[in-house]
């Protein structure tokens, strides 16, 4: 079936009936074609057999809706917390802030850990991406985007590059150098290139890999040498907001959030979405797997965190509170997946018991809304990163 | 994405739906009871080796206040 990506308004011969028209650049099966929308609309007809007509189609799907939840709600045998009151309660929990990292000019939009544990990079509204020694608080490198907002960074695995982008529709790849003499701006690589603002990005288990999501509906998988379009991932009805990708040892997936209320699920390798939940109110702002790779969790701005299982296909826990109204921004499990650490848009951060449903904790310090964190690799500490421009340890 | 052409494109985006939701209901799932037992078991298991739940010693905290050394 036709599947339409980047929609450029070209005018042209067509491909498929010669004539000079407005031509849609399509893909199918990643061949790019160039049809005129009477091609388009054509082709779309010509596969139906004779008794599939639109409303046709909408009665099926909504039939094969209804039976898609009945075959879920069948095996929902048992709640979360049920199960897990056989466990232990967890104690109090003290956590304060360790470090606080000082230098951005303008709100910190998003932040990642490097796999030694202890650097970090940040970026942040006014177009500064900051690599950070956590331990010494110092600034290893400053790179300063051309453009501001940036949405999204990442770092590599092997800990020498790092990746960023937002405003500016691409996302770039910066080589780590420790030679003063060397511009890291003079480095730079552009990897992906969508026709909207690049909400997120990540480094797949390799540094020639990254994956993107972004404000035009579509996530993406780049070759970081070549710059070329490994697989796209089409599905989401609105902007894509966040991605995860699955823990190493259990496969080839991800999982994307939306401003549609949904989350999908997606194979790498062949771009076809895989499992989708549709039960947030509101756009689910980030996503983040299991440590087991069996289940994730989202935040959304409809102020709750749902837990889903992969394996039993539904939402398995919500963890809200009546006196939260504010929006989640961000979600990440401890190592073990017991904690749920969540930075609300109210400027606090909490944390929940991932088993029970209950709040564990709340940690305060954050002087306007909470709008990144992230666990580190060896679970000994969390950053958040927020809106009053620093960033706690 | 773009709704300009939605319109033309209605019948092959409810088929593509048709054929999603048909892949959707054909995978396997297992009981919320198995999932959950599975979750907690990882969980319990893990659980030791989590310094953010066991919280850790002092002298191992990469991140403790470090206190200015005194000359004696």
């Amino acid at each position: 079936m036709c599947d339409q990506t980047f929609l450029a308004i070209s005018f042209g011969p067509c491909d498929k009936c010669v004539k000079t028209k407005p031509l849609m650049n399509i893909y199918i099966k990643t061949d790019q074609f160039n049809y005129c929308s009477l091609c388009v609309e054509m082709m779309a007809n010509e596969g139906l057999r004779d008794n599939e007509t639109l409303s046709s189609l909408k009665n099926e799907s909504e039939t094969l809706k209804c039976k898609l939840e009945e075959e879920r709600a069948k095996l929902h045998d048992v709640e979360l917390h049920q199960v897990a009151d056989r466990v232990d309660a967890l104690g109090q929990f003290v956590m304060k802030t360790r470090r606080t990292l000082k230098g951005h000019g303008n709100k910190v939009l998003c932040m990642d850990w490097c796999k030694d544990k202890r650097r970090l990079v940040s970026s942040s509204q006014d177009g500064k991406v900051i690599v950070w020694d956590a331990f010494t608080t110092n600034k290893e490198h400053a790179v300063t985007m051309p453009c501001t907002w940036v949405m999204a960074c990442a770092y590599a695995p092997s800990g020498c590059a790092i990746a960023c982008g937002g405003l500016d529709n691409k996302c770039s790849v910066y080589p780590l150098t420790f030679d003063k003499n060397e511009n890291m701006a003079a480095k730079k690589k552009s990897v992906a290139m969508h026709t909207n603002y690049l909400s997120a990005c990540s480094f797949t288990n390799s540094d020639m890999q990254i994956l993107t999501a972004s404000g035009d509906g579509t996530c993406a998988l780049w070759d970081v040498e070549s710059g070329q379009l490994l697989q796209s991932f089409h599905g989401h009805a609105a902007d894509v907001l966040c991605l995860d990708l699955a823990p190493s040892e259990t496969g080839n997936t991800f999982v994307s959030g939306g401003c549609d209320k949904k989350a999908m699920v997606w194979d790498l390798r062949s771009g076809q979405c895989i499992q989708s939940f549709e039960t947030h109110d509101s756009d689910i702002n980030s996503v983040r797997y299991y440590p087991s790779g069996d289940a994730f969790a989202s935040a959304s701005d409809d102020a709750t965190c749902r837990l889903y299982d992969l394996r039993a296909d539904r939402e398995v826990a919500i963890y809200s509170k009546e006196s939260i109204i504010f929006g989640a921004s961000s979600v990440d499990f401890s190592l073990s997946g017991r904690l749920l650490f969540t930075g609300y848009n109210d400027y606090t951060i909490n944390v929940w018991d991932v088993l029970k449903g209950t709040r564990v904790s709340i940690l305060f310090g954050h002087e306007n809304r909470v709008s990144t964190l992230r666990v580190s690799p060896d679970g000994t500490a969390f950053c958040s990163g927020s809106w009053d421009h620093t960033l706690r340890v | 994405m773009s709704s300009k052409v939605s319109s033309s494109n209605n019948i092959s985006q409810a088929r593509r739906t048709v054929q999603q939701l048909r892949i959707e209901a054909s995978i396997e799932r297992i009981k919320v009871s198995k999932a959950s037992a599975d979750l907690m078991h990882y969980c319990g298991e893990h659980a030791k080796y989590d310094p953010l739940l066991m919280g850790i010693p002092a002298s191992e905290n990469p991140f403790k206040d470090k206190k200015p050394c005194t000359i004696l």
